[in-house]
């Protein structure tokens, strides 16, 4: 059996005696594509912040490829692979969406030159080419998402954190944004995907984890998870 | 405007700032010229930091002051030449901007513009009551032979001209660099949106350090050509919070983040500050804070991008769409 991309352990995280993910454990395998879903208020952007190195956990453990790592930065978690997109797009509006994409493939290329060749192929990937030259700040919400993920993309992460990509977005793009995710997972990238949009996650997903009020109630496949009690019972509050 | 048209007014303004001491005779025409030349030196300087990296400072009069006081006192104490002292005196700014940005840079926005002017006033304050740097008083510095090792010229402005022509066009040689490497792309991404560079792999305090350094080592050695040129220094006139405003103002009248920004904001203010000066009398008064203060409120309130900003909107209105190479963005308070 091949080990883990990610293994979360024991995780906790408080704000001041707020807690808001507590014993959260599970993993994610290379390739995998995991839906983290839950009411409002579960903790699931939470733990996507523990995981992407933005919030310190308060207990508890992270390991990406077999490596247990302390003290996880944004910047550190980039550079082992961890990309992420935001809930609330933070695309840098001011630049073109060639640059935006740039920024993250200089990570891996020092040459301006062979990072805007990533960023091309990168932006021609997620289907943005005909905006290269757009500014961010000028593209809707649904390119400023795509775009955030060729971002996260030009970082050439083995895990993606994809933060409600699907929120906001109607049928048609729904159904471009999950045939996305599907050609992601084919180049071997892992995902987990916190989404609010159940049809848009349920068929995609290989494993889906279910967060209430900070806590871990159901982990399987979507069948089996739309099938426990407990996670009817959190969704329509029994 | 078409590139062969922009780089022809290039040509043509790079040709106007090397014959412009044959052009006039005039020494007060000149003064002005080199007092244009060091506010936009600074603002560029100024820009690098502010501008580009978006870490607004309203201290950087600090800089300079430690510039202008490290190669004065190396002169009046050692005799050292001011050429290294402008060194001397860069080297020691960028020790005291990493020490000061450390912390500073660990906040965000409005707190680290607040941080700086503290910093500044602090550093005013303690040199003012240390009596080996001229207190209160000031520093006279030596009239020593007049010439280009001495760095001192009584009967004509003209090499003062050149050699600030020459530190700034340093200073827009470094900041182009910038602006094209893989710094420029990160600065403004920092500037843009700090989590998201973040995710990128982009350590913030790295490369803000990167940015300080830069930054404080052109604006100390603008210390330094002034105490040459004016012979005397004390507090005042070399560290004073209205000095860091001015600088940054300058960068932020012309539009941050563009290389010609701090050029037409530095030929702006100046013009106004002589003009103020010449209607109401010298400086002191206070008068040149009041226009200041109207200009950053004009800024702020009509047009963020300055008048580069304001420029580069009425070039895409008559010459059609042209895609913003580096547009800058509106706000500078990130």
């Amino acid at each position: 059996m091949t080990r883990p991309l990610l293994e979360v352990r024991n995780l906790c995280k408080r704000f001041d005696g707020l807690s808001a993910n507590e014993d959260v454990s599970f993993n994610v395998e290379p390739s995998e594509i995991v839906g983290l879903i839950g009411p409002n208020g579960a903790g699931k952007t939470t733990l996507f912040n523990c995981i992407a190195g933005f919030y310190a956990p308060s207990a508890g453990s992270i390991a990406f490829d077999g490596e247990t790592i302390f003290r996880l930065t944004p910047e550190g978690a980039a550079r082992r692979g961890i990309a992420r997109t935001f809930q609330i797009v933070r695309t840098f509006s001011s630049m073109t969406a060639l640059d935006n994409v740039l920024v993250g493939s200089l990570l891996r290329h020092k040459s301006i030159g062979a990072a805007q060749r990533r960023a091309e192929e990168t932006l021609a990937f997620v289907g943005l080419s005909a905006r290269v030259q757009t500014p961010a700040g000028a593209m809707t919400v649904a390119e400023q998402k795509r775009l955030e993920v060729a971002r996260a993309l030009a970082i050439e992460p083995r895990l993606l954190l994809l933060d409600e990509v699907m929120a906001g977005l109607n049928l048609a793009e729904i159904r471009e944004a999950t045939e996305l995710v599907l050609r992601i997972r084919d180049r071997g990238i892992a995902c987990i995907i916190v989404e609010h949009v159940m049809e848009a996650i349920m068929p995609i997903a290989h494993r889906i984890v279910v967060l209430d009020a900070g806590r871990k109630i159901a982990e399987g496949t979507p069948d089996a998870v739309a099938r426990e009690p407990a996670v009817i019972a959190a969704y329509l509050g029994d | 405007m078409p590139a062969a048209a922009k780089r022809l007014a290039l040509a043509l303004v790079l040709a106007l700032a090397l014959g412009l001491p044959w052009l006039t005779a005039n020494s007060s025409h000149l003064n002005f010229a080199i007092l244009v030349l060091m506010l936009a030196q600074a603002g560029v300087a100024w820009n690098i930091l502010g501008g580009y990296a978006g870490q607004v400072s309203l201290g950087h009069a600090a800089f300079y002051g430690v510039g202008a006081y490290t190669s004065t006192k190396l002169l009046m104490v050692w005799g050292v030449s001011p050429w290294f002292g402008m060194l001397a005196g860069a080297v020691v700014a960028v020790a005291f901007a990493l020490v000061i940005g450390i912390p500073c840079f660990r906040l965000k926005g409005h707190y680290f513009a607040m941080a700086t002017i503290a910093i500044g006033e602090i550093l005013q304050i303690l040199v003012t009551n240390q009596e080996w740097l001229g207190g209160a008083v000031g520093l006279q510095l030596p009239l020593g032979h007049e010439g280009w090792s001495s760095f001192v010229f009584n009967r004509s402005k003209v090499p003062y001209y050149y050699i600030i022509l020459g530190l700034l066009l340093l200073s827009l040689g470094v900041s182009f660099a910038i602006e094209r490497s893989f710094l420029g792309y990160y600065f403004r991404a920092i500037k843009d949106e700090p989590d998201a560079a973040r995710s990128l792999g982009i350590d913030l305090t790295r490369y803000k350090l990167i940015a300080i350094t830069a930054s404080s080592f052109l604006t100390a050695a603008g210390g330094t050509f002034y105490a040459q040129k004016e012979l005397f220094i004390d507090t005042g006139s070399t560290m004073a919070t209205s000095l860091s405003i001015k600088i940054a103002l300058v960068a932020i009248l012309g539009g941050v983040g563009s290389l010609a920004g701090p050029l037409v904001g530095a030929v702006i203010l100046t013009a106004i500050e002589e003009t103020t000066r010449a209607m109401f009398g010298g400086t002191g008064r206070g008068t040149d804070l009041i226009v200041y203060a109207l200009l950053i409120i004009v800024i702020a309130v009509f047009y963020p991008t300055g008048v580069v900003g304001w420029w580069r909107d009425f070039e895409r209105r008559w010459f059609g769409a042209i895609p913003p190479a580096n547009a800058s963005r509106a706000s500078v308070d990130r």
